[in-house]
């Protein structure tokens, strides 16, 4: 192992915020190497500030537990915002989707290739990932690692601790940067060994054991981007389409048009900062939720999404609900009408 | 020492951070960035962003506007 600090390796580590992660990087870490971590926004991630926006999630912690792991580790981290290089990984994966619109094998070249350009523009050595054979159906298995060191570009400067011990020696390993009997042979879907690891670490806090950690996975969402890029004709997005899909019903009653109706007021409060964009409308004779129209409609249009969002505040049992309705750009209307009976909404409305 | 501000309002986790450490690394060690946001959240990982990387946190505010961090720049960080 490299001894003086002028000749210490330096590894970057993609931090996700998770145990496997963490573990890889602090493993590392503790063979003397200098390690920074790495953290990719897509928009699609899962973070718990994005569930924060709702009422019965306010007590959550708020923390960003890629940062949290760093301050953990006491590594540096760079957050990199990816979002536009991302789009292509998730409209034109070349190894497909996984169970929803997950494109897991893709997304890991994509990371690592961003990964080996950041460690060549700042003279380190390797990268680190928490990847562990088996782990995952689609992009953590013995026939993919291959793939992503090629297609990232990365070769065997990538390396991965927490199974190293089953694929062949990288560089870090025979250029003597790391000790390749410290490292580990961890295989399969058991999270047993990594908390094992954890625990004779001394670490007793992390974040979700595995996955979770992108909403392409969640097949609620990976349905209303589909419904997005159909109702488009083209599979396209732009952050603050992927970031209106994690918020709110979303029911779409003809082909041209979609309501997206806050569930509380914390999502109320999120969606009032986007409603200057949108044809919107505003409960005033009972409490409830803001609506949010998305296409173009017209006044008709607009009386049949007033109706559908009164199914959703306080006056949905009456008579009569008014509404400020804003259609396009213009000044708020007073529009009074009757709620739509719950019998009158298909479920294929529904998003 | 110069004084800057940063609007990072209406954004998200983690874009705030982000902002905050893009803005950084084109300010001088001494400096004074006083980072405005709406996400509660940042309250949290701005300071943690700092500590990571060996900035100060000089004060952390927040009422019904938002969330105000103001940290001085203590290292060239250019990475």
């Amino acid at each position: 192992m490299t001894g003086s600090a002028q000749n210490q390796a330096k590894a970057v580590a993609l931090i996700s915020g998770g145990l496997d992660s963490m573990l890889a990087a602090r493993v590392v870490k503790d063979q003397g190497v200098h390690v920074e971590g790495l953290n990719f926004f897509t928009g699609f991630c899962v973070e718990g500030h994005t569930h924060a926006i709702r009422n019965h999630n306010r007590k959550r912690p708020k923390r960003n537990n890629a940062l949290w792991v760093a301050e953990q580790l006491g590594i540096k981290l760079h957050i990199i915002d990816v979002i536009e290089e991302y789009k292509d990984v998730v409209i034109n994966p070349r190894h497909g989707y996984g169970a929803n619109l997950n494109p897991c094998l893709d997304c890991k070249s994509f990371m690592v290739g961003k990964a080996r350009q950041w460690m060549q523009a700042h003279g380190f050595d390797f990268i680190v990932t928490g990847e562990v054979v088996g782990q995952r159906p689609m992009s953590q298995r013995r026939e993919t690692f291959p793939v992503v060191q090629r297609e990232s570009g990365a070769g065997d400067l990538l390396l991965r601790p927490l199974c190293a011990k089953l694929q062949s020696p990288t560089a870090a390993e025979r250029n003597g940067w790391v000790d390749r009997q410290s490292l580990y042979d961890f295989s399969g879907r058991s999270r047993k060994p990594q908390m094992a690891l954890a625990a004779a670490l001394g670490i007793e806090d992390y974040a979700q054991p595995a996955g979770g950690c992108c909403f392409l996975t969640d097949a609620t969402y990976a349905r209303k981007l589909n419904d997005l890029w159909q109702s488009r004709g083209k599979k396209t997005y732009e952050l603050d389409d992927i970031m209106l899909l994690k918020v709110g019903r979303h029911i779409r009653p003809r082909p041209h048009f979609k309501l997206i109706i806050a569930r509380d007021s914390g999502e109320t409060n999120y969606l009032q900062g986007y409603r200057h964009r949108f044809s919107h409308l505003t409960m005033t004779s009972h409490n409830g939720p803001l609506t949010l129209i998305e296409g173009d409609i017209n006044e008709s249009e607009m009386v049949l999404a007033a109706r559908i969002a009164a199914r959703f505040g306080q006056g949905r049992d009456a008579n009569e609900v008014t509404f400020d309705a804003v259609l396009g750009r213009g000044d708020p209307v007073p529009l009074c009408i009757q709620p739509l009976p719950s019998s009158e909404i298909p479920a294929q409305w529904y998003i | 020492m110069t004084r800057h501000i940063l609007d990072a309002s209406n954004l998200l986790c983690p874009m705030p951070v982000i902002r905050t450490q893009d803005r950084v690394k084109a300010l001088n060690t001494g400096d004074i960035l006083e980072v405005r946001c709406t996400d509660p959240g940042a309250l949290n990982d701005i300071p943690a962003w700092c500590r990571v990387h060996g900035h100060e946190v000089v004060a952390t505010d927040e009422d019904a506007r938002g969330v105000v961090v103001i940290l001085r720049v203590k290292m060239s960080d250019p990475a």
